[in-house]
């Protein structure tokens, strides 16, 4: 009985006595879902165009911050260095298409996931030769991006501070998904994506070129990549660390269903919002440190119900 | 010329079902079983045995469990040193209670915990399937490596949260512990991974083995065709933890001697994955030749520029070493995504019909 009290009533009592503090968890988890959303929606670009499950996402993430800044410690100014940082993730996304998704087209899907394993082995070790091991501070500042808070009162003796570069992400995320929802549907190559995503034998034979749509999304999904990396690295540092977000990027994406971008938001959402909550207040019943596999448990708990996600396009057997 | 099976009468059922049914391939395996069983405890070193020959066994072990349920029973895994670590807390807990058994026992019976815990985290694949399926096995990965933290029972409340393996016997010589030598350790598990590998062999060919390769060919119809999903797959499950159960007690019974949650990381279930897809989804030998093709490599790139006599930091060499491993497994992809197997199977039908290849 206890234990139903703590589990069932506590937490809501406490969210109750505590608004300011609710109100500040919601946040937090809002903030770190909107970067779960972005990394997520990398991964769902290149499913959605080429159906290869990226497990690269995390890393690029990584690589495309560390480029950044390391051209800046370099010497080259922040705005250099950003234009730059893009032409790295474009070479880079015309290297994978050209030397990693063309000779394995048509292999199962298993395989395409292990290609961008290896794909994470090259890139870590290759980040690492080149940037080095050692964590690197955002250039924040330097890149015009916010970094004061702001407190607000809530109730009579609460407050709520909000970061101003939480709001600036919560911006560039809303930018970017518009961006790419305009991009998607009205740009002549946004429609050759949709048809690709639809059907590749059909997008073939009306002559769109996988090659370039390929490369297209990879270069897409490193520029998602490159702004989850600004965000993420001005939170916290640029360390290789980061790819581990990405684990957390994946039962976003069970959630929201593999193929659908408003999934990648919605699941990033739901699940940054219950991580943190179930953390804060539930968490300390068993011990805390469940974050780390509590996303895991909603994902699971909603895949049982909706086996394809969400959002995801029903999944039908033939025999 | 000397390997074809002309002139090999079979005259039973039997003998045309035997495992190897070309009686030069019986050969090849006596030879390659003297070499494991002799040769190698006669000729090499400590350091031999210590890096190379045990971490081999002990991966191709958690790559044969790995294989039976993503090679034969086609579901997918990415929680495999979870599973270990199942595997390897239980054993010791196991050592706990029962300090006097004989250790290779409780080595064998730990698995059985891992298989409860795989059956578990096998329910889900009932519903999900494929890439899905991975991802809700990271579940049972990211749980359980928490579970070895935040439950102190399971390393009888030490400080450290590490698991010492205490000093076992294994029919009356010290099997476990700093003072048992490199050679007993060695023979226990080339012995325990020999054995499985023979039963494994014999299950895959028998009714369960032939329900999993329906299921992972295609599950409908297998379904039509009266084969239970719930058992198959949940088998599939069962069978795949406790081999790696096994081969996490191993791991740190026989080879570590301690062992951390940071030995059953996702890193490590990833290494046990491009083992059996390297070595080749659905084959034993492949199993053997992938964890000896990943777990040498390193080493030995490390070992090359001294060799060449070039000075590289170890940092660098560590970098490279990933490079080199990240593009050779996506070199390996392209050029055969069968893996190894399938590449030993090509050479040896070429020398089948040598020197009249049409």
């Amino acid at each position: 009985m206890d234990l139903l009290y703590a589990i069932l009533v506590d937490p809501f009592i406490q969210m109750w006595n505590g608004p300011d503090f609710f109100i500040q968890v919601m946040w937090e988890g809002f903030v770190s879902g909107v970067l779960y959303a972005l990394i997520a929606l990398g991964f769902v670009l290149i499913f959605k165009a080429s159906g290869v499950f990226n497990f690269a996402q995390g890393i690029m993430v990584v690589f495309a911050a560390l480029s950044l800044v390391g051209m800046h410690e370099a010497g080259v100014p922040a705005w250099l260095a950003l234009l730059l940082a893009i032409g790295v993730m474009a070479v880079l996304a015309i290297t994978v298409e050209r030397f990693v998704m063309r000779p394995l087209v048509n292999q199962p899907e298993i395989i395409l996931l292990m290609a961008t394993i290896g794909l994470t082995y090259f890139l870590i070790g290759f980040g690492e030769f080149v940037f080095g091991g050692e964590p690197k501070t955002m250039i924040t500042k330097e890149l015009g991006l916010p970094t004061g808070s702001t407190a607000f009162e809530v109730g009579e003796r609460g407050l709520v501070i909000l970061q101003h570069i939480d709001i600036a992400a919560m911006i560039m995320a809303i930018i970017m998904v518009t961006g790419l929802a305009i991009f998607f549907s009205k740009t002549r190559i946004g429609r050759a994506l949709r048809a690709v995503a639809d059907d590749h034998q059909a997008a073939l034979s009306v002559g769109i070129s996988l090659h370039q749509i390929w490369a297209i999304v990879w270069f897409a999904s490193g520029i998602v990549a490159l702004t989850t990396g600004i965000m993420w690295g001005a939170k916290s540092d640029v360390s290789f660390a980061l790819q581990f977000v990405a684990f957390k990027a994946l039962p976003v994406l069970i959630l929201g269903g593999f193929t659908s971008i408003p999934g990648a938001i919605v699941g990033g959402l739901i699940i940054g919002i219950g991580e943190k909550l179930g953390e804060l207040y539930w968490g300390p019943l068993v011990g805390g440190g469940i974050e780390s596999w509590l996303a895991y448990m909603i994902a699971l708990i909603f895949l049982l119900s909706r086996p394809q996600g969400l959002f995801g396009e029903k999944i039908i057997d033939r025999v | 010329m000397f390997y074809r099976e002309a002139g090999q009468f079979k005259t039973s059922y039997e003998a045309d079902q035997a495992i190897f049914p070309i009686l030069q391939d019986k050969w090849g395996l006596a030879a390659l079983a003297a070499f494991a069983f002799v040769v190698i405890p006669l000729t090499a070193n400590d350091f031999v045995l210590n890096s190379i020959m045990i971490p081999m066994m002990v991966f191709t072990l958690a790559t044969i469990g790995l294989n039976v349920l993503l090679g034969y029973a086609g579901q997918l895994s990415l929680g495999t040193g979870a599973f270990m670590g199942v595997g390897a807390y239980a054993c010791y807990k196991l050592t706990t209670f029962f300090p006097d058994t004989n250790i290779i026992l409780l080595v064998l019976a730990s698995g059985i915990f891992s298989a409860g815990v795989g059956i578990i985290f096998g329910l889900p694949s009932l519903r999900i399937k494929g890439l899905y399926l991975a991802v809700t096995t990271l579940a049972a990965q990211f749980f359980l490596e928490w579970a070895f933290i935040r439950i102190p029972w399971l390393y009888n409340y030490n400080d450290s949260g590490a698991i010492e393996v205490p000093q076992r016997l294994a029919f009356g010589i010290i099997a476990t512990g700093p003072s048992a030598t490199p050679l007993t350790r060695y023979m226990i598990v080339l012995c325990i991974t020999v054995f499985i590998t023979w039963l494994v062999s014999n299950l895959i060919r028998g009714r369960i083995g032939r329900s999993w390769m329906m299921i992972r060919d295609m599950d409908i119809a297998a379904e039509l065709m009266g084969i239970k999903p719930l058992q198959a797959k949940l088998s599939a499950f069962a069978v795949s933890s406790y081999i790696a159960g096994v081969s996490g007690a191993m791991m740190v019974f026989f080879w570590l001697g301690a062992a951390e949650v940071e030995s059953f990381d996702i890193n490590h279930s990833f290494l046990i994955l491009f083992m059996c897809i390297l070595g080749g989804l659905g084959s034993l030998i492949g199993s053997y030749m992938g964890a000896a093709f990943i777990w040498v490599l390193p080493i030995l790139i490390r070992a090359a520029p001294a060799a060449l006599g070039i000075t590289v930091t170890a940092a660098s060499v560590e970098h490279i070493n990933f490079m080199i491993v990240g593009a050779l497994i996506i070199f390996f992809l392209i050029a055969e995504p069968a893996g190894l197997a399938r590449l030993w199977q090509i050479g040896k039908q070429k020398l089948r019909v040598w020197p009249f290849p049409y």
